[in-house]
């Protein structure tokens, strides 16, 4: 991939494939836009006044790219097997999260229980808030205006979009994410991956399942 | 009886929108550096997510409508770092013309 | 413990979403002192803010456009955004 050869922070990590699998785009060589010329020009000015170094934003991209749904997926699994976990993430969820060994800085976060009774889902109806420092960067329809519109006033209509039909009987909680507290829904453990090990068990744990839009399914 | 009076655009809960579509993209090399500035620049106390969201939501909802995410993003962290004093919109102004004139990608611009 | 949302409707940045002012909530849990963002918005420090999450009905915030009056919505609310009823 061609580059110019100043001497800038670059990232290798953009060759080959990103954590999540997907193909990165091809950035380098697309036509420089606006805003990509902007993004360029104030980076470099914020190193050349030593209000920040390349080092770090090396760094903060690799960290959030350490971030993915399989961080949440573990957790997910351990409350599964864990009883004393689970009770320890329900009453404060950042500690326990950081207890595991995930860096999520200084994100607050509340665990959301979904039961035989009650569902779970989450939305920033004002922006984009995201526990993102535990899952990753959020997904662009969790951005969108359908979804910031229509969750907290269609929630059922929405998750069956999403091909999530939920009885009657169940009671849908719509969580707005509209000041410093993050959310993470914990699904409730399929039937069928009962006795499964921790470590099985995170990979039927969906990063939609911990939004709220879907359920924890089987491996593919 | 609650009238919405004087709800501004970005406040969307209820609204009536069309379907959703389950759009993701990864996320290119100029968007992570986005996210970083943001990140970082707040760690350096020069803006804050609420500064950020603030100039966001005053960009109107034609800016929601006509650019990407971290366009706005950097467009506001721009207009924030301007804010703090952190940099001038005379420096910003040349600096973008230099990087312009190093070449017409990315990556030759980088 | 029953609680209304102010209906004041100033400009600038604000984090109580406006299809919930007005409505009428229990509290579900006080979450403790934070910034206040409509001040950090524009650089301006004041003291905390108490934040408090509120559960409303979808029948008391939509009516009869519910799909179901029972499900609910929680949402983080600035305690000055609160009033008693």
């Amino acid at each position: 991939m061609p580059h110019d050869h100043h001497d800038h922070e670059h990232d290798h990590s953009h060759e080959g494939l990103s954590p999540s699998g997907h193909p990165y785009r091809a950035d380098n060589d697309t036509d420089l836009s606006y805003w990509q010329a902007m993004e360029i020009a104030l980076r470099e000015l914020l190193i050349e006044k030593g209000h920040l170094t390349a080092a770090q934003i090396h760094a903060q991209i690799n960290a959030m790219d350490s971030r993915s749904p399989a961080n949440g997926a573990r957790v997910v699994a351990r409350t599964w097997v864990d009883p004393e976990f689970k009770a320890a993430l329900l009453a404060d969820a950042g500690a326990a999260s950081r207890a595991m060994g995930f860096d999520i800085g200084p994100m607050h976060l509340i665990a959301l229980e979904n039961t035989k009774e009650v569902h779970n889902v989450v939305v920033c109806t004002l922006c984009s808030c995201y526990p993102r420092n535990l899952l990753g960067l959020p997904p662009d329809w969790y951005k969108s205006r359908a979804y910031r519109s229509r969750t907290v006033i269609e929630p059922r209509k929405v998750l069956s979009e999403f091909g999530l039909e939920l009885p009657e009987q169940m009671q849908v909680r719509v969580h707005d994410s509209t000041a410093d507290m993050r959310y993470i829904v914990l699904p409730a453990q399929p039937e069928a991956s009962l006795g499964l090990t921790e470590e099985e068990l995170a990979a039927w744990v969906t990063r939609d399942s911990m939004i709220g839009v879907g359920l924890p399914q089987a491996p593919q | 009886m609650t009238e919405f009076f004087g709800k501004r655009w970005h406040d969307m809960g209820g609204d009536p929108a069309g379907p959703i579509t389950p759009e993701e993209h990864d996320f290119a090399l100029w968007e992570k550096r986005v996210d970083a500035l943001m990140v970082l620049t707040s760690a350096a106390g020069l803006m804050t997510t609420d500064s950020l969201r603030r100039v966001l939501e005053d960009m109107g909802a034609d800016a929601y409508e006509t650019m990407t995410y971290y366009e706005r993003w950097i467009a506001s962290i721009a207009q924030n770092m301007v804010e703090a004093g952190a940099v001038t919109t005379e420096e910003l102004g040349a600096k973008m013309a230099e990087v312009r004139a190093r070449g017409a990608t990315y990556g030759a611009a980088s | 413990m029953k609680v209304r949302i102010k209906s004041h409707w100033p400009p600038g940045h604000i984090r109580t979403p406006a299809y919930l002012r007005g409505k009428i909530g229990q509290i579900e849990r006080r979450i403790g002192l934070f910034n206040n963002p409509e001040e950090t918005a524009y650089r301006q420090t004041g003291p905390q803010r108490e934040l408090v999450r509120v559960r409303f009905r979808m029948a008391d915030i939509w009516g009869a456009r519910a799909e179901r009056g029972e499900d609910v919505i929680e949402a983080e609310i600035y305690a000055h955004w609160l009033e008693p009823v």
